[in-house]
């Protein structure tokens, strides 16, 4: 029933505007980029702090895009890879080893591991269970990290520097580290988009509609699935080496099952499968998480009810009401 | 002395096993019968907690405490059914995931708001305070008892229920076939709330028993929403004898793994190391069992039949 529902719509979600999607993200990363000018014209300074997170998270988002949005997977633990990146960067850091090119191969080679790992056993199921157990391997990285006491435990760890680029401080800066994360960002948007464009990402973008189809076509789904995990788990590893950067520690709460909520609902609020639309939601995200906590420590008790009535009443998330509204004028 | 302690163990893991099959089984039979994904069955279960502090401080009374905590927690659930889940049932998983999650954050933060954020505790019952002389040297508290026992008990009339009255026979066919139930003249939507209603029971049930035992504490429900889908997951999705099976062994793999796997790993390790990788693997152990289940059945140990 609910399997007919989602192929019957999955057309409308999926492609808002594939034509556009080029102009749209350009225009988005050269407005991002203009940030730090209009800091300067008198813009408060702490929205530098705010887009850098924002995008880091845009990163994470962007690569949950690739198997929620694209492939149809809901994984419900996908911060758990942030927590890799992050962790991997403090332990290197803390070690006495900032080198970002020595952490960076480590960040991708662990999570491509825990990725293929976790990946391969909750790949066997579909739909709900699936759901369940990327949940249930996320709270077990979790758990790991609490119990990681030579690196702080539950307190989590205090970075004593951020790392070097060839033994360069090229995150020192802020106005650096926003510029180096927004390439980060665009980067990362660019071998997506390119992934998703390739004939890998139309076989898992047509396993999403019918998997049976694509199997009987001739192609692995199984194997298709899993490498686009792995890449997914891959691509967030590298926004918890930022994150963690960014705040100069790192704790278990990194890859809480509400990061992981959060993920999804960043992908689902900007538009699930348009790989711009992720960035606009972290972004959106955060800007409405920075005002509802200024307003009140309770928050929470806010943004729950507001993601409910968004669920409940919209369709297509932010770009697809955008798309809507462009096509009327259009036409 | 580690015989004594060995029973005293499975016993705390049996007592954990049955919280977690009380609230499985309202998670496995919702998402069984209306194929709705629940987060928020664990705020139901903190819930119930919450208000059996409440009640159980206004009667005086634990068991009076109790029934109204049972019916405020009960008429909690049918709001929610009525004002958002009733909405989600026709959605994708995806919707129905990010809904209740929205609900969960609500809920945490309300209870910090009404309840306050520091630890509530409920106090033991007098009639059950006691503790039971198990053998030489061995106590175990009275109240513990009456928990696995209670919980038996309501498992023991949720299998009668569901096998041997008319209502079950309608959610055990909604379960595997919900249209055609529905094209067969029963009235599926008063189903599904009877259905919901059951799990929003159970849930309460299994927080207000725990209450006087766990500190009652927002997030309360979290962890234990966690443990209920590995356990649904291990049991196989929809089946409640699975969600029995299931909460037992993690219940018992849990807390066996929690107290004796650093005398295990100390028999070929150092003492200071031991502790460390033992801290790390029993808070992994249920995890890795859950995915050695999956690896070998990848539908569970004991999935439902019918489902399709």
């Amino acid at each position: 029933m609910s399997a007919a529902d989602a192929i019957a719509e999955a057309p409308n979600v999926a492609t808002p505007l594939p034509k556009r999607r080029p102009l749209f993200a350009a225009i988005l990363f050269v407005l991002i980029a203009l940030l730090p000018l209009a800091v300067t014209f008198g813009l408060p300074a702490h929205w530098m702090t705010l887009v850098t997170r924002a995008m880091i998270f845009a990163i994470a988002a962007l690569s949950l895009d690739l198997i929620l949005g694209v492939g149809g997977l809901v994984s419900f633990g996908h911060a758990a890879f942030i927590g890799i990146g992050a962790y991997a960067t403090g332990i290197l850091i803390t070690e006495g080893r900032p080198e970002a090119l020595l952490i960076l191969p480590v960040i991708l080679i662990a999570c491509a591991i825990f990725g293929a790992i976790t990946g391969a056993v909750s790949l066997r199921t579909r739909g709900v269970a699936f759901i369940m157990i990327t949940l249930a391997f996320g709270q077990m990285a979790f758990f790991l990290a609490q119990a990681l006491s030579a690196y702080g435990g539950d307190d989590g760890l205090t970075l004593p520097e951020r790392s070097t680029v060839l033994g360069y401080d090229l995150f020192a800066n802020r106005t650096r580290f926003f510029y180096v994360v927004l390439a980060a960002l665009a980067g990362c948007y660019g071998l997506v988009s390119m992934i998703v464009a390739s004939r890998f990402g139309r076989v898992l973008r047509a396993s999403r509609e019918n998997a049976t189809r694509v199997t009987v076509t001739g192609f692995d789904v199984g194997r298709v699935r899993l490498i686009a995990y792995v890449i997914s788990g891959m691509i967030a590893g590298l926004s918890g080496f930022f994150l963690a950067n960014q705040t100069e520690f790192v704790s278990p709460a990194f890859m809480s099952w509400q990061r992981s909520g959060e993920l999804i609902f960043m992908v689902v609020l900007g538009g699930t499968g348009s790989l711009h639309g992720a960035i606009v939601g972290a972004i959106a995200f955060l800007f409405a998480e920075d005002v509802l906590a200024s307003w009140t420590e309770h928050w929470k008790a806010i943004f729950g009810p507001l993601i409910v009535l968004f669920v409940l009443f919209t369709r297509g998330g932010i770009v697809g009401i955008l798309g809507k509204l462009a096509g009327r004028r259009d036409g | 002395m580690t015989t004594s302690l060995l029973i005293v163990q499975i016993l705390n893991g049996l007592q954990l096993g049955i919280l977690l099959f009380l609230v499985a089984a309202g998670l496995t039979l919702v998402f069984g019968v209306m194929d709705f994904i629940n987060l928020a069955h664990g705020v139901q279960y903190m819930l119930g907690a919450y208000l059996a502090v409440t009640f159980v401080s206004l009667t005086g009374s634990f068991m009076l405490g109790l029934v109204l905590a049972l019916a405020a927690a009960l008429a909690f659930g049918l709001v929610l059914e009525f004002l958002v889940f009733r909405h989600l049932y026709e959605r994708d998983h995806l919707d129905q995931v990010l809904a209740t999650f929205g609900l969960i954050l609500l809920l945490n933060q309300g209870v910090k708001i009404v309840w306050g954020a520091a630890p509530l505790s409920v106090p033991v019952p007098e009639f059950l305070s006691g503790s039971v002389r198990l053998m030489d040297g061995i106590l175990y508290p009275t109240y513990r008892f009456a928990l696995i026992g209670a919980g038996l008990a309501v498992g023991g009339l949720l299998w009668f229920i569901v096998e041997k009255t008319r209502t079950g026979m309608l959610l055990r066919a909604g379960a595997s076939n919900a249209p055609m139930v529905s094209a067969l003249g029963v009235d599926i939507r008063k189903l599904f709330m009877i259905v919901f209603a059951f799990g929003t029971m159970l849930a309460g049930f299994a927080g207000a028993m725990a209450a006087p035992i766990l500190s009652v504490e927002p997030g309360m429900g979290d962890t234990v929403l966690i443990l209920a889908f590995v356990v649904i997951v291990v049991g196989g999705i929809g089946s409640i004898r699975g969600a029995f099976v299931g909460a037992l062994i993690v219940g018992l793999v849990d807390t066996l793994g929690r107290s004796f796997m650093n005398d295990l790993l100390r028999l070929f390790m150092s003492a200071p190391s031991a502790r460390a990788t033992g801290a790390a693997l029993s808070s992994m152990l249920i995890y890795l069992v859950m995915a050695v289940v999956l690896f070998v059945r990848p539908e569970g140990l004991l999935p439902s039949k019918g489902r399709t």
